[in-house]
């Protein structure tokens, strides 16, 4: 194996790890902390396909400001097993297992076409992920969906606004 | 290619990490004993001067008293996240000297040698993605200490580092606008031509906001509120003695070093020498010997910085806590915007020619 196939294969298996200890542990605090060691796994995959301004992004925006919002929240909340009421309600959880069970199965058919190759993932070819190229494409072939996404940033900001008025 | 360097390369920048960490970390320690040699003479006092001549074995002295203390971890608290606060909270002040470039380049055994470890050309954001970690040591600390007054410290923290990292983005954005570049190295060099191509002439309100959010950061006076220790006895380490303790405070003087660094290669030239053709120093003296002045006025020009630090700290008070809030959303982040916008504006009109 190379170098980067190492690499792959580790933060593989970190990142799905981290998410399945996301679940599955019991204080939502460690919840968090995996969460956030999940997404330096994916950054950590965006680096070895040379997308360093989506890995630093990443890192920037979930891990270093959303996650630091969702782990002020439960902190707050001091949230722990005992005071967790107990879901009763048998049906929820078959629902959930068969919506879940149906994504999974629309995952598994869209990845029926793609062409497998021998080649795990195509590593560190492609300049579109630096940062030039990728303003560069922002902003000539994709600006409209860009645009648009920042008016949805726009109006969720007002609507945080006006949620805080009301309530203050 | 990614991963297909040479063993002399390996070994070059292995020393460099080396030296880098620990040059640091003394300049983090001779910093503390600064920092109390310039409250003593702002007091009108003499300072420490009992350990060695003038008291320069002071912070030699205080390390060996932490590394004595006993170590008490609460009862109470996960073990596991009370270890990882302080061990996160150095490591994240210390991530940010990779990008710094610290003088242009040595010669050696027939190498041109880098004095940067690492020059990515996305430089500048990785020292605002390591900033914006910075603040998951003093949380993850906090909480684990199962302690209602470090609880407090660890949100305040968390609150005023958010708040305060939009405008510093802000403010890094209409720097970024006029020099074209994100990486560290290539700012350093568009300074270097003209003592007036430094940055602090082109952006100097963008420099007083970048200052103030860097003070925020760094959880200085005025900034000091997770430490309060008239409101939450200890702030955030309350819990926490032996040398736990001295890794957050000695990561507060790292930050204190490392973002005087940023600033100095962003806003004030870099290793750049004020007044002096650098080219035509290098054809006298040799290479090796203008990247000794260069680190040396780097350095210089960074103990300006935290001389600052420290001359704040014993001068302006505390704010209050809706003080603080008010600064950094209804006057910092406004005045950025307003930066950036003329800005833009200005580089618009540069390029047109001055058309409208």
């Amino acid at each position: 194996m190379s170098v980067i196939e190492i690499m792959f294969w580790f933060l593989s298996v970190l990142a799905l790890g981290a998410a399945v200890m996301v679940v599955a542990s019991k204080s939502p605090v460690y919840s968090i902390l995996f969460l956030i060691l999940t997404f330096f796994a994916i950054s950590g995959h965006y680096i070895l396909l040379n997308a360093q301004f989506l890995a630093i992004v990443n890192i920037i925006v979930y891990a270093g400001a959303i996650m630091v919002l969702f782990l002020f929240v439960v902190m707050l909340m001091n949230l722990n097993a005992e005071s967790e009421p107990h879901q009763k309600n048998k049906w929820l959880l078959y629902i959930g297992g068969i919506s879940g069970g149906s994504l999974l199965l629309v995952m598994v058919a869209a990845l029926k076409k793609v062409a497998a190759t021998n080649q795990l993932v195509q590593m560190n070819n492609g300049e579109v992920g630096l940062i030039k190229n990728l303003g560069i494409k922002l902003f000539t072939d994709y600006v409209f969906p860009f645009e648009i996404s920042s008016v949805l940033f726009l109006s969720a900001m007002i609507g945080a606004v006006v949620i805080s008025k009301k309530e203050g | 290619m990614l991963l297909s360097i040479g063993l002399p390369l390996i070994i070059e920048k292995l020393v460099l990490i080396v030296v880098v960490v620990m040059s640091s970390l003394v300049i983090a320690m001779y910093a503390t004993f600064a920092e109390r040699k310039v409250a003593a003479i702002m007091q009108d006092r003499r300072g420490p001067n009992r350990a060695g001549p003038f008291g320069l074995l002071q912070p030699l002295a205080d390390g060996l008293k932490l590394f004595f203390k006993e170590e008490i971890i609460p009862n109470l608290s996960s073990k596991l996240l009370f270890i990882l606060g302080p061990c996160l909270a150095m490591l994240t002040a210390m991530m940010t000297g990779a990008v710094i470039p610290w003088g242009d380049k040595v010669h050696f055994f027939g190498r041109d040698i880098s004095l940067q470890i690492a020059d990515v050309n996305i430089g500048i954001l990785y020292v605002f993605g390591v900033v914006s970690l910075g603040v998951y040591g003093i949380m993850i600390g906090s909480w684990a200490s199962n302690n209602k007054f470090s609880l407090m410290g660890g949100l305040r923290a968390a609150s005023q580092i958010i708040s305060y990292e939009l405008a510093m983005g802000i403010a890094l954005i209409a720097l970024l606008m006029t020099t074209g570049t994100l990486s560290l190295k290539e700012i350093v060099q568009q300074q270097q031509e003209h003592w007036y191509s430094w940055n602090i002439i082109k952006q100097p309100l963008g420099f007083l906001i970048f200052l103030i959010c860097a003070f925020a950061e760094c959880n200085r006076t005025p900034f000091d509120l997770p430490e309060a220790e008239n409101e939450l006895i200890g702030g955030y380490h309350t819990e926490y003695s032996s040398m736990k303790l001295g890794f957050f405070l000695f990561a507060e003087y790292i930050n204190m070093f490392l973002s005087s660094s940023v600033m100095v290669s962003l806003f004030f030239g870099g290793y750049d020498i004020p007044f002096v053709n650098d080219a035509s120093l290098a054809e006298s003296i040799g290479t090796n010997w203008v990247a000794l002045i260069h680190t040396a006025v780097f350095l210089f020009k960074a103990a300006c910085f935290l001389f600052l630090f420290m001359w704040v700290r014993w001068t302006i008070p505390r704010f209050r806590y809706d003080q603080l809030m008010n600064l950094g959303w209804k006057i910092l982040i406004p005045l950025a915007l307003i930066n950036m916008l003329a800005t833009g504006a200005f580089i618009l009109l540069q390029q047109n020619n001055w058309h409208f």
